[in-house]
């Protein structure tokens, strides 16, 4: 809250900058320290302390997780350096099962003793709850894979590279920005290094080490004159990869009405398009709302599959135990026991993965020990699967879990968060343009903007980066004031056409948001463009 | 450990102080103690406790400064953190906006801090849950709800002299009942410093009453209405807009508070006569600290009186920028209100709709603070002065600014959310849109 009301005061607010959610307990540090790494050797001592623990004081079930959490944040505005902060979070987080009810206790404190501690904190907690809880958690059965270890595949360690080269690179963003006419620019780049020891009484002792990249921007451009301001955000995606995603191909990058990015980003190229196409934006014509066919970038539909499609196949949300908070879903159980739910059109296939390279959901293991995997949630358009843990995978007949369990850091009870969650491309060959050429009537939307989505995710409304008018199979113009409302079902029925794998992509959330007490995920979402027919577009301008 | 005294954090800040180099230091340390309880489905899901304090230094050079913090309190520790700040700061760049730290101040003694709260154990959390649970298992409905209690102390002592202390306490609670055929849903949320204050066992039957009386909702046209806001559904709107008096972006240009053709609208009667909006630490139900991270003492500020807009904050650095005094953003915002009741607001009602809740609320347009959203857990009819059925819930589309300006009546402020808010009639409320989450 604190972090982001500095930003807010800095002015970035204005900039739909997305910022990660660092750990409250986050210690800054020296950029250095961040390369030392833990023995696994003494983590293992560590976590067998608290498994004999908790054993002890009569848990039937412990899991302990050792985690180190780095961040580095670099943020920019116009020509000076906003703030660096490293920033490095350790502790020791346990949870066991205890008269049938589960308890949670975490201590910043990394001795035997205070390990030791925590595990009977945890044992408590369970005891106390036990006395008021209905039925007994049921955990699905998992083997121990022993001594294992796991790492994010990456070229450049993103902590390895001096912060004066982050530094310089933002502001010679920022320097192109002004000259080519923005009013005001910040630019970020964000840095995070999950190192996770989990051990648990099934016998794994799983040592992973995650990266995620994300560099950002956004452009303000404000006409005084009619007082009117606009602002273009970054064509970036956060990734599960190292510094290499900062060094574009040529055949990373997609050409259009703007340069969209895949696998790889060129930071400086995207930040001459957004200002140009800031400035644009001041004088393009306002939307007039009624029906139109949607042709959806995948750097605007990753969101909407994220709110549409990735909450409410939730199994948790499914179930009630989000009905406090983030909501639960229409997806209900009797529409998945029909197997014949039609969720979209036949075109429709949604996977769930925890493997594909590169991506922010990519793990080896989730944070209870299940090994990750890949598999459907919409088949030809029918509703076929949920996202489930170990506690809630004999609910839809499963004997093991699907490995969905994340934690964002040691003092954070896991519970069950989303993998990654895609559109399949199309079969058949398409490309973008031959798309548009059957269009007589549409809006091509780029990138993401507003999101709203009520609680069991049937009514939204999305806008976006960039809006650009489609009439008569062409592009004419530049529009603004666009946001489409639908139904999750209608909508994704309403799915027409699919380009081919050429053009798939991935976009994603850095700080996907979820539980009580709130905690943040990352999570990709991939697909090729989309054609959606008859979506209402409203025109969100007014007057104050 | 974890929650240290006025005169233990002053001398742990003191020594480390004296170990400073740099040009000027400034030392903070916090710490927080705390538990929670997560139920659903009737039943508990997760439950937890942490303890934590840690300690930070920012040294400064010139406009140079490095930041370094620790949890360990030993006297090598101490120095360590000091010397790692400031061998940072030596290797930082400039900081152009760097601001000179303020000397001594006087802050008042806050009233944050309630030893009932402080002194809350898992079972006091299990036995509060218990009676909410049972309110729901009694009525044959399902409560799915979030209790969570905190003890903590922020403190700062700068190498010019400041030293500030506070202490706070805090539990909430908030719970969602739903009916057992999913067509029902009602919820409360509440905190308060004080926790003889918090009646899970009324809260719970609130929320039941709505989730059997939302069942059986009717879907009535999207449009324009006149809307009576619960307490909570008008704070879950308005805290998107206190946000916005912020001066530096108003200047910019790029703010619902920036004035066509440059400048900002302070002064401008932004909204209607009836609408007043203050922030007052010391006020008894909605304490909060009085001083910000900045060291600035928090005071009563106007920041609307009659419609008009008072002051927008100023950080010292935009303060000097423009050669006027800082202004702290509030923290415990309070629209003024009247006497009458939500009952009362109902009862002079010819057409009209009553909103518990608003959900998912997103900015669409910043320039006019635009912003998008749902009614959730129990939306209801009001005809000829009285609740006539539940309702489908709606999207919105509407500007806090634009609503500021349709405020026919304002009933009596309540704690709820961010700040003491009360209930609001408001006319012209814009439904754009159905939806079938219930």
């Amino acid at each position: 809250m604190k972090r982001k009301d500095f930003l807010y005061l800095s002015g970035i607010g204005a900039s739909a900058l997305l910022l990660p959610d660092f750990s409250a307990y986050a210690n800054p540090i020296d950029p250095l320290q961040a390369l030392d790494k833990i023995d696994v050797k003494i983590k293992k001592e560590l976590a067998d302390v608290a498994l004999n623990a908790a054993k002890a004081k009569g848990a039937t079930y412990t899991d302990v997780r050792i985690g180190r959490y780095l961040n580095q944040f670099v943020s920019t505005r116009d020509k000076r350096v906003q703030g660096v902060a490293n920033t490095e979070s350790f502790g020791v987080g346990i949870r066991v099962i205890a008269n049938g009810c589960w308890g949670f206790a975490a201590t910043n404190t990394v001795t035997k003793e205070s390990i030791a501690k925590t595990a009977e904190e945890a044992v408590a907690v369970a005891k106390a709850n036990a006395k008021i809880q209905g039925e007994a958690v049921q955990l699905a059965p998992q083997k121990g894979f022993g001594e294992v270890s796991w790492k994010t595949p990456l070229e450049i360690n993103s902590f390895e590279v001096p912060i004066k080269e982050k530094v310089d690179l933002l502001l010679n963003v920022n320097d192109i920005a002004i000259q080519n006419g923005a009013s005001f620019i910040n630019a970020a780049l964000f840095a995070v290094n999950e190192q996770k020891y989990f051990a648990s009484t099934d016998g794994s002792y799983i040592d992973q080490d995650i990266h995620r990249i994300y560099p950002t921007f956004g452009v303000t451009v404000i006409d005084r004159a009619s007082g009117k301001f606009k602002t273009q955000s970054a064509l970036s995606s956060p990734m599960g990869m190292g510094y290499e995603y900062m060094n574009a191909r040529p055949e990373d990058k997609v050409s259009g009405v703007i340069t969209r990015y895949k696998g790889r980003y060129d930071i400086l190229g995207d930040v001459k398009e957004a200002t140009r196409v800031a400035k644009e934006k001041i004088t393009a014509k306002s939307v007039e709302a009624g029906k139109y066919d949607l042709v959806l970038d995948p750097s605007h539909l990753w969101l909407t599959i994220h709110e549409s499609v990735g909450h409410p196949t939730e199994l948790d949300r499914v179930l009630g135990y989000e009905a406090n908070y983030a909501g639960t879903s229409f997806l209900t159980l009797d529409k998945w026991q029909s197997k014949k739910f039609k969720f979209g059109s036949d075109k429709v296939n949604i996977i769930a993965d925890k493997t594909q390279v590169g991506s922010l959901g990519a793990v080896g293991y989730d944070d209870e020990g299940v090994k990750c995997k890949q598999w459907n949630l919409i088949k030809d358009g029918v509703l076929v699967n949920y996202q489930a843990i170990r506690d809630q995978a004999h609910i839809i007949g499963l004997t093991e879990s699907q490995g969905c369990c994340y934690s964002q850091g040691w003092n954070d009870v896991q519970f069950q968060r989303m993998p990654n969650v895609s559109l399949a491309s199309g079969q058949a060959k398409l490309s973008v343009d031959d798309m548009i050429k059957n269009v007589e009537k549409g809006v091509y939307i780029i990138g993401d903007g507003s999101y709203s989505i009520d609680q069991q995710r049937y009514n939204f409304q999305f806008g976006g980066q960039l809006y650009y008018e489609i009439k008569e199979g062409k592009i004419v113009g530049m529009l603004n004031d666009v946001a489409y409302q639908s139904n999750t079902q209608e909508f994704w029925n309403s799915c027409s056409a699919i380009c081919d794998e050429s053009d798939y992509r991935l976009g994603g959330s850095f700080n996907d948001g979820k539980g009580q007490p709130g905690q943040s995920s990352a999570v990709s979402h991939g697909s090729s463009t989309t054609r959606f027919n008859g979506v209402n577009v409203i025109n969100t301008a007014r007057k104050i | 450990m974890a929650i240290l005294s006025k005169e233990e954090a002053q001398a742990i800040l003191k020594k480390v102080l004296s170990f400073s180099k740099a040009d000027s230091c400034e030392v903070s340390l916090n710490g927080s103690n705390g538990g929670n309880i997560r139920y659903a489905r009737n039943a508990v899901s997760t439950a937890g406790q942490v303890n934590v304090m840690s300690l930070s230094v920012n040294s400064t050079f010139g406009k140079k400064t490095g930041s370094a913090s620790i949890n360990e309190f030993d006297d090598a520790s101490l120095k360590k953190v000091i010397s790692r700040a400031e061998e940072l700061a030596m290797l930082a760049p400039e900081n152009p906006e760097f601001m000179p730290l303020l000397g001594a101040q006087t802050f008042q003694e806050s009233k944050t801090y309630n030893e009932n709260t402080a002194a809350m154990t898992p079972d006091t959390r299990a036995e509060m849950v218990g009676k909410s649970l049972g309110v729901a298992k009694a009525a044959n409905l399902d409560a799915a709800g979030f209790l969570e209690n905190s003890t903590r102390f922020n403190s700062v002592m700068n190498s010019k002299g400041l030293f500030a202390y506070n202490k706070s306490t805090n539990v909430s609670f908030s719970v969602t009942i739903r009916n057992k055929e999913g067509t029902g849903s009602g919820y409360v949320e509440q905190d308060f410093n004080d926790l003889s204050k918090m009646d899970v066992l009324a809260l719970s039957k609130i929320a039941a009453s709505k989730a059997t009386g939302s069942a059986g909702a009717k879907a009535i046209e999207p449009g324009k209405y006149t809307v009576i806001l619960e307490p909570l559904a008008a704070s879950d709107i308005l805290s998107n807009m206190f946000r916005g008096f912020d001066a530096r972006s108003a200047d910019e240009g790029r703010s619902f508070m920036s004035k066509k053709g440059g400048g900002t609208r302070l002064g401008e009667q932004l909204f209607s006569e009836n609408v007043n909006i203050y922030s007052d630490p010391m006020n008894p139900e909605l304490p909060s600290a009085t001083w910000n991270g900045d060291g600035l003492a928090l005071k009563r500020t106007d920041w609307v009186k009659n419609g008009v807009v008072k002051n927008l904050a100023y950080s010292r650095f935009w303060a000097e920028k423009k050669g006027v005094e800082p202004v702290p953003f509030g923290r415990s915002m309070v629209i003024e209100g009247g006497t009458q009741s939500l009952q009362d607001l109902i009862k002079s009602t010819e057409k009209g709709i009553l909103v518990t809740r608003f959900w998912y609320i997103r900015s669409v347009d910043p320039q006019t603070l635009l912003l998008t959203g749902l009614t959730r857990d129990g939306t209801f009819y009001i005809e000829n002065g009285e609740i006539k059925f539940p309702i489908k819930n709606f999207r919105f589309n509407e500007s806090p600014v634009i609503m500021l300006n349709n405020v026919e009546a304002l009933g009596k402020p309540v704690r709820t959310g961010s700040g003491m808010i009360p209930p609001m009639k408001i006319k012209d409320f814009t439904f754009s849109s159905l939806s079938d989450a219930i």
